[in-house]
């Protein structure tokens, strides 16, 4: 029985190692992502139907559909390769979204097909998370303080908006992608890729209220190769 | 074993009636020009139904007492008339005052609900959804934009699905979670259901009007004393039903005007 558990972990080490593409020293892509024009001003968000979050916040937390950082960097937008490389299989580790003080943190959340997703809840408050999924099955559950976490995955590649049927305010995004090569623009817009095979590749960029943007681009060796996206915002 | 039951009958009246009568429930604070009606007219009907209470259940307490242990055989009489002539007497009295309670109730019922708001009172557009209650003033212009149900994006605060980037209109409008009004003016909330049935409630101002969807109804009230009141859904709209309030906020005069500026300015 043991040796035959052994041998079934053997497979599926040696499955997950001949299916995966990352491939340490490989080539790089890096890049920022920008905006140009005027993003929306973000508005304060009116938590005052729920006070035990309302008291969390000193001034109130503002709403993040488009956020900014200095020299017109543009945060939250994922950038993943869509097309150059094969389907890879999930980690087992969980991507965990944790609600806390009526928000969800973090507001995109990216993670593979297949991979386990945790949601928690740290809020005093009951919360009904609904993600709005059209491609994989639709659902919403409850989740009153100090129950477990909630347990799901997603077997499409989809983003999906993520909302709360009890604090309407509460919005979020999952990015659910087909490989392990993709990353969140930081506070300064920055984006790297690592880790990529010699290759060619289609690089998207996702951002939840400006869309989608693609740039090809062929990697050779070990190189580091330069992406940047431009979006173009609008004041309202 | 009748005579018991007789003595529990009138022991459970009294009881059930003693709570009432001592206004041990005392009702909560009235803060709105008409509330004074509404609590007189629920007196009146408490009263009247009081007392036809405590009295039916004494008189059957009373026969029931009297005519626990009849004789095997005795003779029985009857009311002049028979059933024919009681029921139509109690159908005559149970008219009479569901009547009058209609008669005297409309002076509660209808200063509300059926006559116009005066025309300075103060728009205020309401908008309940699953499972919030939405505020929206008109801003600086005096005009409400146009809503579009295909715009409304909640993530973004657009919980009316307003359209500033084509309706100009409509980009110094100011959208609250709590509803702010200014003290002795009167507010005409302009009501509507962006999906389900809800219902606004609050019980300090003796206002309850449920939201029907696809109907544009109104509600005006004028409140008489600052404070920060309970505003709660009493429709069963949902699984979030129980967590669907928000706050009414009456404030001073001058301090709505900065309430009002500084939301103005987070636009």
């Amino acid at each position: 029985m043991r040796t035959k558990h052994l041998f079934l972990a053997g497979v599926a080490i040696l499955a997950a190692v001949a299916t995966t593409s990352a491939v340490p020293g490989g080539g790089t892509v890096s890049g920022k992502v920008t905006y140009e024009g005027t993003p929306a001003k973000q508005k304060p968000i009116d938590m005052s139907k729920e006070p035990s979050c309302a008291k969390l916040y000193a001034t109130p937390p503002t709403t993040e559909t488009v956020v900014t950082g200095p020299s017109n960097a543009l945060v939250n937008v994922v950038v993943y390769i869509s097309a150059g490389l094969p389907d890879e299989p999930p980690p087992s580790q969980s991507a965990v979204l944790t609600q806390k003080g009526c928000r969800y943190l973090p507001h995109v959340l990216a993670f593979q097909v297949n991979q386990p997703l945790e949601i928690l809840n740290e809020d005093q408050t009951s919360h009904n998370i609904h993600p709005l999924a059209k491609i994989n099955r639709e659902w919403n559950k409850s989740q009153p303080p100090g129950t477990p976490p909630i347990v799901d995955k997603y077997d499409k590649m989809e983003f999906i908006p993520v909302k709360c049927n009890v604090h309407p305010w509460m919005h979020g995004t999952f990015a659910v992608l087909k490989n392990s090569h993709y990353a969140i623009s930081a506070e300064d817009g920055g984006f790297k890729l690592p880790n990529l095979p010699a290759g060619k590749y289609t690089v998207t960029a996702y951002h939840e209220s400006y869309g989608e943007q693609t740039q090809e681009v062929t990697l050779t060796g070990s190189e580091t190769k330069s992406v940047n996206f431009v979006f173009k915002a609008r004041p309202y | 074993m009748g005579k018991l039951f007789a003595v529990v009958l009138v022991i459970i009246a009294l009881a059930s009636a003693y709570p009432i009568a001592t206004r041990m429930y005392v009702m909560p604070e009235d803060i709105s020009t008409h509330g004074h009606a509404i609590d007189d007219q629920l007196s009146d009907t408490m009263k009247e139904a009081g007392f036809s209470f405590l009295g039916a259940q004494l008189v059957l307490a009373f026969f029931v007492f009297k005519f626990a242990q009849r004789k095997e055989g005795a003779k029985l009489t009857h009311l002049p008339g028979g059933a024919k002539l009681v029921v139509t007497v109690a159908f005559i009295i149970v008219g009479a005052e569901v009547f009058a309670l209609g008669v005297l109730g409309q002076k509660a019922w209808a200063n509300v609900y059926f006559t116009p708001p005066r025309p300075d009172a103060l728009q205020i557009q309401a908008q309940a959804g699953q499972f919030a209650f939405y505020f929206r003033y008109a801003g600086v212009d005096g005009k409400f934009g146009a809503i579009h149900p295909d715009k409304i994006d909640e993530g973004n605060q657009n919980f009316f699905g307003l359209d500033p980037a084509n309706d100009i209109e409509s980009r110094d409008d100011i959208v609250s979670g709590e509803l702010a009004i200014p003290v002795n003016r009167e507010v005409h909330l302009l009501m509507h259901a962006k999906d389900v049935g809800h219902s606004f409630y609050v019980r300090e101002l003796r206002i309850q009007q449920d939201f029907v969807p696809g109907l544009d109804l109104s509600v005006h009230f004028t409140a008489t004393k600052i404070g920060r009141y309970e505003i709660v859904c009493t429709q069963l709209c949902g699984l979030g039903h129980y967590n669907m309030k928000a706050y009414l906020n009456v404030m001073g005069q001058d301090d709505f005007e900065k309430w009002m500026k500084q939301k103005a300015s987070e636009l």
